[in-house]
């Protein structure tokens, strides 16, 4: 019964031990790298977890969103329709904002409320509140709005023209330029020069729970939020440049999150600013909680974007140098597109060793609604890119892929395009050669080759190499300066203390396994204390795949310094039971007042970057992984599907084998159906097809099996040497089943999603109409 | 014109419960509100996600799509039937080893779907798991270790047959 | 969640004769609800037009499979996991199992009913094809009596049907004589599961000393209504299947299907696919039986 395998592979084998003298890299522990089972699942199977939608409080009112019909206007009307009795409702404009008409993360684009203007299309200009949530729903259409329409911009091309500006004086909210070597001098001396250009579409996040958020205000306690959300800090930071109080007036707790993705990173920010603006106005707790329709109309979704390669390899296939122009769709306001944008950047020219390249960047504004973070954050992009690129090259030049890669991987003392030294062990041919030989890849596409001419199904097998760089990018980590760790409490409970949230992917696993093991407690000893802006530290943003890594170190650190601190101060003796411990701790809190140990980040000896060159280290770490796709192409249907599927990686130590072996299976899922499934269709700059009828994920029936194998080289800087795992399967599994449908077909795919229709058009092209598919 | 609220009698989870509610009202939020069972969640409204199901007289249905009229002296299962006495059933306990939970937003339904499933054929291929859970949508784990915890409660009730003779055992 | 319960009105008789006399006595007052699966997502979309409603579900006149000699009657009352998993129609309708089976997924075939998808009378309607090709007759009941038409002449525009105001689809009887037929049915949709027709064929055909004897052919999406391919049907009959006459028969379905664009898909694609699905099933005339 196929159904996938997991399989962990322990490398520390392979290192010297003197490499990694610190305790949390030994082999041997207890709980760190035990499946042990999820913290909060039990709640979760018995049904008795609260999401937002789930709450219900005393004078509950409700809220709702009247929002922009048209992609830009001025505004130049707002009347309320009389069949409804305004009185009993709650409005709330722009003017009702008392701080910044704005919604802070990178650059003070975006407004909270529209003030006069639209730039996309569900656009937020007012606000509805009610007791009756039915009422306030329908309320929504009793608002009419009048408006005078302005030209639009809707693709990156029309954008970039700039000939209508629709965002600051050029419609650019950010470039880049990364150099290294001399691109320019080198295709005089080329063997072969390839180009291609590569297209990505917007991706939604379909997170299974919808954005919602409950907000309550009074003069004594402040604000308090409580939504699903990613990162409460961002969405106190929100809301303090809103309302203009003062931190401690302000409270954010994340409730329990029916999934994420990057898509409730940013967008929370925007909602709680609403809920908590009716909530103030009407002096009643106020749930805005979005429907499936509005949420997928409304939110965040992944950056489009058109990547052009230009390559030159030497007679070898050795690459010589690479010119690559990046461009994505921000949307109508930049949210997080400058970052998005540099990571795309950093992971554009693949895993491989090049010594001229050039990468331009950049962002363009559009009238549509603002892309945000999505798992990958501009990594998918570029790698399908890339990787689709590597296979262009080689059927260009008659190598075989798997050989072009292979001559041109990075390997440990190699520098990247930002002149990163590779110092830790890279993997990438053990990887390869693991992904070969688990997916059987080349008597596969021997026996295909000599099957397909005769079979209505054309199959194929495809492969991706890519890494994933672990952490905020270069200064960003420094610049979080997250603080985490642990505390006591007299009842004998060990609470991990960080902003870091659980949303599926195993925080509150990984976390309390890393302290339970640090201290030298059980697993059932160690709690998260709430997601609870009034009583956890900042430990910075649940993005990035940095959860484990960066906030894993600072808890085990935290836990190292607890334990210390004991011995030191509370008679804890050097061999300790569990009942000892505790005592100490009573011990400890009669001198000190309550037992809390906190550690703050610190950068890696010997990192730098700088981020005007974009040159240094640009991650602190990175995973690295090879993928494999086996794809069947149905020539009647013209429909790909993804028979089965491989996934190879390292990534640091591996905390959970369950948990991490369900974050690469569920990524390379997702990955699948942005390749093959996935569609935002737009018209006039809105999503028609919000619906889930309509927008595709696959189902139990579309999923392949999905093999997984980790291999481990723990790095020293993160939790028990964990490093990123979270976005690093969403990376390959496009450009790896493009691939494989042309390995497949004998066709060249270069956008995604790829839909049967453009299968059917690419491959009826070459045939008459009329004729009958097989002889 | 409107109606106004009728009352419905129904048992949910081996309890007669009653409710006075409008007869369109969906038995979803019936569920969720009336009687406070918010085990089972609203993913999208249109009968799609799957994360409302539940059993109505032994059928999985999305609870969406019920006006609770309908369900007027129906047995109705929900998630928050499955433990017995605060006890995981051999199926949670399933999901808890094998992580077929990661955010926990699809698990009341898909743990209905999969109770339908093994209730109808208890030693389910996995062809046939894929198609019983078809109808519900994880978009966390990608299925596999979901398909696994259907897996291990199937074979663990084999274990259950085989210690207890029953000529099944094989 | 946009629509609100407390505006509309929902009844629930517990006879057929009770929800006749209503829907004569008031006629167009009353819309049925039976399984709920499109009404309730119009409703919940906040797009419900009618107001007041009278519950079929449960209705047990109206849910049966009977068996006679020459051949079954269904309730239009009956779900798609009744039709699926109903004896006679396994082995003697196959084609309308697998359409059953292929409808959303089990609790969609829980609940959505024969008779709903009919009178939905959506162009992409799973269960069309297949009764289509079988020859399917419609009966409607009404406090005047019942009727019975041949199913290809109910539907007789975009979503509009032959029924009076004050009638109800009471019953689909499919005639058992398709023993010796090939058969054949394939949805095309976007996923395995949960999927909307984008293009589907149904085929019965006999084939008599290498010549097509009969043959009828339906398709979902190719159409605003579904309806048999008649053209391509005439093209075949008398005919042997060799590659000019698979040649021509596709290029007379391409002329004859009249899909559009829309948010599923394209009339391109439709049109070519509904070819390939076409050529599958006559290749498939031609291949060796097994058994």
């Amino acid at each position: 019964m196929q159904v996938g395998r997991v399989v962990v592979c322990y490398a520390s084998t392979r290192m010297a031990a003197t490499a990694f003298p610190t305790m949390s890299t030994h082999a041997t522990t207890r709980i760190v790298g035990a499946p042990v089972p999820r913290k909060e699942g039990v709640e979760k199977l018995l049904g008795v977890a609260r999401y937002v939608d789930d709450i219900e409080r005393e004078g509950l009112w409700h809220g709702a969103t009247v929002r922009s019909t048209v992609p830009r206007a001025l505004i130049r009307s707002v009347r309320f329709d009389r069949s409804i009795d305004w009185s009993e409702f709650v409005i709330v404009t722009a003017a009702d904002i008392h701080g910044e008409n704005h919604i802070p993360l990178i650059f003070t684009d975006q407004p909270c409320l529209a003030d006069g203007k639209v730039n996309h299309c569900d656009e937020a200009i007012l606000l509805l509140a009610h007791p009756d949530k039915h009422k306030v729903r329908q309320a929504v259409n009793a608002v009419q709005i009048e408006y005078d329409l302005l030209p639009t911009v809707f693709t990156i091309e029309e954008s970039e023209q700039q000939e209508t500006i629709v965002w600051g004086k050029d419609n650019l909210i950010k470039s880049f330029l990364l150099q290294k070597g001399d691109v320019d001098a080198a295709w005089a001396g080329a063997a072969s020069i390839v180009e291609g250009e590569y297209r990505t579409g917007a991706q939604e996040h379909l997170y299974i729970e919808n954005n919602g958020i409950i907000a309550e205000y009074s003069e004594e306690s402040g604000l308090t939020v409580w939504g699903s959300l990613q990162c409460p800090f961002y969405v106190h930071r929100a809301l303090l440049a809103v309302f203009n109080l003062p931190a401690e007036k302000v409270r954010v707790l994340q409730t329990e999150t029916g999934g994420a993705f990057g898509g409730k990173e940013d967008y929370p920010s925007t909602l709680a600013s609403h809920a908590a603006l009716l909530a103030m106005k009407s002096a009643h707790p106020v749930k805005m909680v979005y429907d499936r329709v509005e949420d997928l109309a409304a939110t965040t979704k992944r950056h489009p974007s058109r990547v052009r390669h230009r390559t030159a390899l030497d007679e070898n296939g050795k690459l010589l140098a690479m010119d690559i122009e990046l461009a994505t769709d921000g949307g109508a306001y930049s949210t997080l597109s400058s970052t998005v944008l540099s990571r795309a950047t950093l992971h554009s020219p693949g895993p491989y060793s090049c010594p001229n390249v050039r990468v331009s960047s950049s962002s363009w504004a559009t009238n549509t609604v603002p892309y945000g973070a999505f798992r990958g954050f501009g990594a998918p992009q570029a790698i399908f890119a890339i990787e689709r690129h590597m296979d262009e090259i080689a059927a260009a030049i008659g190598m075989d892929p798997v050989e072009l890669r292979r001559r041109n991987f990075l390997h440990q003392g190699d520098t990247t395009a930002t002149e990163q030294l590779m110092r830790e062990p890279v993997l990438l041919d053990t990887l390869l050669e693991r992904a070969l030989s688990e997916s059987d890849y080349y008597a596969k596409r021997e026996r295909f080759a000599f099957e397909n001419p005769s079979s209505p199904v054309k199959r194929g097998m495809g492969i991706a190499a890519f890494y994933h760089g672990s952490g905020f990018t270069g200064s960003g980590e420094p610049y979080l300066n997250s603080l985490a760790g642990i505390d006591v409490t007299p009842d004998d409970k060990v609470r991990v203390l960080a902003s870091s949230t659980e949303f599926g992917q195993g925080t509150n696993t990984v976390l309390t396994q890393i302290a339970a093991e640090a201290i030298g407690l059980d697993y059932a000893d160690v709690q998260m204390a709430p997601a609870d802006t009034g009583i956890v530290p900042n430990s910075g943003p649940t993005v990035a795949s940095r959860t484990a890594m960066v906030v894993g170190k600072l808890v085990e650190r935290a836990s190292l310094q607890l334990v210390s601190s004991l011995k030191e101060h509370a008679g804890l003796e050097t061999h300790f039971s569990r009942a000892d411990f505790f005592e100490a701790c009573r011990r400890y809190r009669t001198t000190k007042g309550e037992v809390v140990s906190l550690c703050r980040y610190e950068a890696p000896p010997g990192i730098s970057w700088d981020d005007e060159k974009y040159k240094g280290e640009a991650y602190p770490a990175y995973a690295w992984s090879v993928q494999v796709a086996q794809v069947a192409v149905d020539t009647v249907t013209y429909s790909a599907e993804v028979e089965e599927f491989w996934a190879v990686q390292e990534a640091g130590r591996v905390i959970n084998p369950v948990l991490a072996g369900g974050q690469i299976e569920g990524g390379v899922a997702q990955g699948i159906g942005y390749a093959l499934y996935e569609k935002v269709i737009l018209q006039n700059g809105r999503m028609v097809n919000n619906q889930m009828t309509n927008y595709i994920m696959p189902t139990a029936e579309d999923v392949p099996p999905i093999h997984v194998y980790f291999e481990e080289i723990p790095f020293q800087h993160g939790g028990y040497g964990a490093k990123g795992i979270g976005e690093l399967p969403h990376d390959g599994p496009a450009p790896a089943i493009l691939n494989a449908i042309k390995d497949a077909t004998g066709v060249s795919f270069t956008s995604i999603p790829l839909l049967p229709e453009d299968l059917h058009a690419a491959l009826c092209s070459r045939e008459s109409v009329e004729e009958p598919t097989t002889a | 014109m409107s109606a106004s609220d009728i009352t419905i009698q129904f048992d949910v989870n081996g309890e007669t419960r009653a409710v006075h509610a409008p007869p369109m009202k969906r038995l979803l939020d019936v569920l969720r509100e009336d009687l406070g069972l918010t085990g089972t969640k609203e993913g999208c409204g249109e009968g799609e996600c799957g994360s409302c199901s539940i059993r109505m007289n032994g059928e999985l249905v999305n609870s969406c799509l019920v006006p609770v009229l309908q369900a007027d002296g129906a047995t109705v299962e929900t998630v928050e039937g499955l433990a017995k006495n605060g006890a995981l059933s051999p199926l949670q306990q399933a999901f808890l080893q094998c992580g077929g939970a990661q955010c926990g937003i699809c698990t009341p339904g898909m743990l209905m779907a999969a109770t339908h499933l093994l209730a109808r054929n208890p030693h389910p291929n996995i062809a046939e798991i894929r198609e019983g859970l078809a109808g519900n949508l994880c978009r966390c784990t990608g299925f596999m270790r979901i398909f696994e915890s259907v897996i291990l409660a199937a074979v663990d009730s084999r274990t259950d047959q085989v210690s207890s003779g029953s000529p099944d055992a094989r | 969640m946009r629509g609100d319960a407390r505006t509309h009105q929902l009844i629930a008789p517990d006879t057929l004769a009770a929800v006749l006399d209503l829907i004569a006595s008031e006629p167009g007052r009353w819309t049925p609800i039976a399984g709920g699966t499109e009404l309730m997502v119009a409703f919940a979309a906040g797009k419900l037009g009618a107001t007041n409603f009278i519950s079929l579900w449960g209705i047990p006149e109206l849910r049966f499979i009977t068996t006679h000699q020459d051949g079954i009657s269904i309730g239009a009352g009956v779900t798609f996991s009744d039709l699926r998993n109903n004896a006679t129609v396994i082995s003697e309708f196959p084609l309308l199992a697998k359409a059953a089976s292929w409808i959303g997924a089990i609790a969609n075939q829980n609940r959505a009913t024969l008779g709903g998808n009919l009178v939905n009378g959506s162009p992409a309607a799973d269960a069309s094809p297949a009764l289509l090709v079988y020859d399917a007759e419609v009966e409607f009941a009404s406090v005047g009596g019942n009727r019975r038409m041949p199913y290809y002449a109910f539907h007789t525009g975009y979503k509009q049907n032959a029924m009076n105001a004050d009638e109800l689809l009471f019953a689909i009887h499919l005639p058992r004589r398709f023993a010796r037929h090939g058969q054949y049915i394939r949805k095309v949709g976007p996923r395995r599961a949960m999927a909307i027709s984008k293009v589907a064929l149904a085929a019965t055909a006999l084939v008599d000393s290498g010549t097509v004897s009969e043959i009828r052919l339906a398709a979902a999406s190719l159409a605003p209504y579904p309806a048999r391919l008649r053209h391509t049907e005439s093209e075949l009959v008398g005919e042997a299947i060799t590659n000019d006459a698979i040649r021509a028969a596709r290029s007379v379905l391409m002329r004859e299907a009249q899909p559009i664009d829309d948010i599923r898909s394209t009339a391109e694609y439709r049109k070519r696919v509904g070819a390939n699905l076409l050529e599958e099933f006559l290749r498939g005339l031609n291949a060796p039986r097994s058994g």
